[in-house]
């Protein structure tokens, strides 16, 4: 299933750059090939073998890393795969952003992006490759100075030895000559036993710049004269500007403009805080448009009525009707998951200067091209007058990969219309009230046992919104009827059901949607892994037992199931008062399987410990794995705790982080994470941590309650024991 | 015209009075390594000493900074404490996208200040204000106890 979402949301990003960009996007151009591309650097210091690796006089290697660094490492992971083929001196590594230019594009998009947990693993082969050119051409290099035969040759942290005689050569002092040598089109790379860098924790390289205020954030781009925007815009998703006096915000001093642009309404000062104040100030009349009575009760009336009529079919085996009528036990029940906000910690931003031949833009963003292109549409620029630079990402989630380029049109926009330098600046509030949410998703599923307890049928109904369906992406994204990115996690389960019938309703679109951490696989890892164990439960059997007698059609999924059980001890007592639970899930080409250790402390759920089990194929770097474990524990325990937003008069009704929360340092469980050994192909690590957690935790928090939790955030009276 | 003392140096700058530190720091000095998570003291990422206590720079109007002593984390290694933490938190890895990180040092450090041996909940009591939407909070943890064990 993953295989398949990876190649369906490949296409539609192929298909999105060529339609919003009218260009015809190269797929997956040879790194390998010869190609010196200098990018501010002056030639002579340096000896590029391809776009992706740059060596200097002075014996550095930067890597040039076309992955936004949005927190996931891909600056220290992309750069040790390199450096490893290379065998540079890890020392000497540097990364540096790449420019926006097709040689970097994905190679699965077929456009500059970062997203779907895809960047190392969708790297390696091209980043090794471009490595091991890079060995190849400096070995030459120095056969060719010495005049001895390049087997003869070696390298080691930077140097080529010779090793008859030991004499020994730097990288730097061969630049000159490596450039003038053709590279193969085949080089030979390394066993796995070689790797020095590879499956070793290596410290981050971007650590030291983000821990004394030195790093460039989007929202720390200082050019000169640029201004500061605060924006307006419509309360009401849809809703536009019918009127409105900016004569007090120009009145606060420090405001330079007021202007009208698509999106709404921008307040321009020499400063956030009087564009800000001038923002306040603003005199606004809107036209709320047709979602002005969206009110989230009466949203899970109308979705309650969508669930009941027939769907997309996502899957269908067996017959499930016939299998009914056999059925010893039946079950019946409704899942309701809300809409989610990415909450970046950075609030999104955007750095835009606009003259009459070029645009550049400085931008945290996920997707480089359709940004870059979007603002050669509004400035009617051809695309290589549009320069754009990829700053540190505080935080992206999925909310920095836009389709429409909104946060960045905007301060292209104004930039246009002030003929200045500008930066636009989101507020918490505007972020949290702007948009682009996970789509609220409400689950509809039955089952039936045998006299075993076995599941004899398993009926599954989702209604979510579709953040492809009317878009472009549609063709792609959509196949029969069904969005992909709606029913993954669901169409597929890890447990055999002899009948089965998984389906979609598209709800109405309205409330901008989108992917957001995990995606589909945010709410139906949490049905799916919630219902099994519900039959578990009702079966008398031991909700890892119960899990494992059906996975045997799954040999990875149920390795990793047992390999949590073990590290955790789940065959252990517990002190009193504690309860656990298990989740296992499969997205993005991982599995990561959890158990976790709850108890009710003063009318809350306390998770003491969370166990991870992850089986993500090759290793790069276990640290980033542990480390992204660790996170998707916050991000999902946070979305479980506490993650809504609803709607109340077509409003949002949460703001900031005291009513939209966020996990903190108190409510920090253990995490304790164990990486599998494994032959599997190599997945993503970004992602695939989040969907375990929440049924993890709620499934604990079941047995010390006796009552399921179907609905999230979590509800002061699911802490209260069944009566 | 306010004057400021901010890491030491002495600037006089020209704002309205009520305009938070933060927005001072970022846009009129360039300081940029504080940072603006939430502007209602409910995050954490805009922390900053002033004379030495740990404040939300983000609802601080300056006026209340004037003639006083403003530190930032630019200036955090100019101290034992600020260099060990510092050291620390490379050693654990701890920043993930690190937007928040600026803000979670200047916290830990008046923390360490205040506990030179914090126990979990003293970290638990002094860390709570930090979000890190990244999770980084076990790594966070692990610094201080680690920057505390340092000599
Ligand atoms: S920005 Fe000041 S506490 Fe969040
Ligand atoms: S490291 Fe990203 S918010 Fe803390």
């Amino acid at each position: 299933m993953s295989e398949q979402n990876t190649t369906s949301r490949r296409k539609f990003l192929q298909t999105t750059a060529a339609i919003g960009g009218g260009l015809v996007i190269g797929f997956h151009l040879p790194a390998f090939a010869k190609q010196v591309r200098n990018i501010g650097v002056p030639a002579a210091e340096n000896f590029a073998p391809n776009a992706f690796v740059r060596i200097g006089k002075d014996n550095m290697i930067t890597v040039i890393v076309n992955h936004s660094e949005m927190g996931q490492g891909a600056y220290t992971s992309l750069p040790m795969i390199i450096a490893d083929e290379l065998d540079a001196d890890w020392n000497n590594v540097k990364f540096e952003a790449a420019p926006v230019d097709p040689v970097y594009n994905h190679p699965g998009f077929g456009m500059q992006g970062t997203g779907g947990s895809t960047s190392t693993w969708v790297e390696w082969d091209r980043f090794r490759n471009a490595g091991a050119t890079g060995r190849y051409l400096l070995l030459a290099a120095a056969a060719q100075t010495w005049n001895v035969d390049p087997s003869t040759l070696r390298t080691e942290k930077g140097f080529v030895i010779h090793s008859p005689s030991g004499r020994k050569i730097s990288y730097g002092e061969l630049v000159d000559k490596a450039a003038t040598i053709t590279a193969p089109k085949e080089v030979k790379l390394k066993d796995a036993k070689d790797y020095k860098l590879i499956g070793k924790p290596i410290k981050r390289l971007d650590t030291p710049e983000k821990i004394d205020g030195s790093g460039i954030f989007g929202m720390d781009v200082k050019i000169p004269g640029v201004l500061t925007a605060v924006i307006a815009r419509a309360p009401v998703f849809g809703g536009k500007v019918k009127s409105f006096n900016g004569d007090k915000a120009k009145a606060i001093p420090g405001v330079k403009e007021v202007v009208q642009i698509d999106r709404g309404i921008a307040v321009v000062a020499n400063g956030f805080w009087p564009a800000k104040l001038g923002r306040d100030a603003l005199e606004m009349v809107w036209d709320e448009g047709p979602l002005s009575t969206l009110d989230t009760k009466a949203q899970t009336k109308q979705y309650a009525d969508l669930a009941k009529q027939t769907g997309a079919v996502a899957k269908k085996e067996g017959d499930v009707s016939t299998a009914k009528d056999k059925a010893v036990k039946k079950f019946d029940v409704v899942y309701d998951l809300p809409y989610l906000a990415h909450a970046p910690m950075e609030p999104l931003n955007c750095v835009a200067d606009v003259k009459a031949d070029s645009c550049e833009i400085w931008v945290g963003t996920q997707f480089q091209t359709v940004d870059a292109m979007t603002a050669a549409g509004i400035t009617g620029l051809k695309p290589n007058q549009v320069k754009l630079h990829t700053t540190l990402l505080g935080g992206g989630f999925g909310r920095r990969a836009v389709l429409d380029a909104h946060f960045v049109s905007e301060a292209v926009q104004v930039s246009k219309a002030i003929k200045s330098p500008v930066k636009v600046v989101w507020t918490r509030e505007d972020d949290i009230r702007g948009g682009y949410y996970r789509p609220r998703a409400y689950h509809t599923i039955s089952a039936g046992l045998d006299a075993a307890g076995k599941p004899l049928y398993w009926e599954h109904n989702i209604v979510c919104q579709s953040f492809a369906v009317g878009t472009p992406l549609e063709a792609m994204m959509v196949q029969n009827g069904v969005d992909g990115t709606a029913v993954e996690g669901a169409s597929e389960i890890p447990y055999h059901v002899p009948n089965k019938h998984v389906e979609w309703n598209m709800a109405p679109n309205g409330v901008p949607t989108l992917w957001w951490r995990s995606v589909g696989s945010s709410h139906t890892a949490f049905v799916v892994e919630g219902f099994i164990d519900e039959l578990a439960k009702a079966a008398g059997k031991d909700p890892f037992e119960y899990r494992r007698m059906l996975m045997d059609k799954h040999p990875r999924q149920k390795k990793v199931l047992e390999y949590v059980a073990t590290k955790a001890g789940w065959k252990n007592p517990l002190p009193a008062g504690r309860g656990k639970g298990i989740a296992v899930h499969e997205s993005f080409g991982s599995v990561v399987a959890m158990v976790a250790e709850v108890s009710i402390a003063k009318n809350n759920l306390k998770v003491h410990k969370v166990t991870v089990a992850v089986d993500c194929g090759q290793v790069v770097n276990p640290d980033t794995i542990k480390a992204q474990m660790e996170g998707c524990v916050v991000f999902g325990l946070t979305a479980a705790l506490y993650g809504e937003i609803s709607f109340e008069n077509g409003k949002v009704k949460q703001r900031n982080f005291h009513d939209y929360k966020m996990l903190r340092m108190n409510e920090m469980p253990l995490v304790d994470v164990h990486i599998m050994d494994s032959k599997e192909k190599m997945g993503g690590v970004g992602e695939p941590g989040v969907p375990p957690v929440a049924p993890a935790v709620m499934n604990a928090l079941f047995t010390l309650t006796g009552k399921r939790v179907r609905n999230l955030p979590l509800q002061p009276e699911d802490l209260k024991r069944k009566v | 015209m306010i004057n400021l003392k901010v890491n030491g140096k002495s600037y006089n700058v020209d704002v309205d009075p009520s305009t938070p530190i933060l927005w001072v720091l970022r846009d009129a000095l360039e300081l940029t390594g504080t940072k603006f998570g939430c502007g209602m003291a409910q995050c954490g990422a805009c922390t900053v000493h002033l004379n030495g206590d740990a404040i939300r720079s983000c609802i601080t109007p300056v006026a209340r900074a004037a003639g006083q002593e403003i530190k930032t984390i630019e200036a955090l290694s100019e101290d034992a404490i600020g260099k060990r933490l510092q050291k620390a938190w490379i050693e654990e890895d701890v920043p993930q996208c690190g937007y928040c990180q600026s803000g979670q040092l200047m916290a830990a450090a008046v923390l360490l200040k205040e506990k030179p041996y914090p126990t979990d909940n003293d970290i638990d009591l002094g860390m709570s204000g930090n979000i890190c939407r990244c999770g980084t909070y076990q790594r966070v943890r692990k610094a201080i106890h680690r920057a505390a064990a340092m000599k």
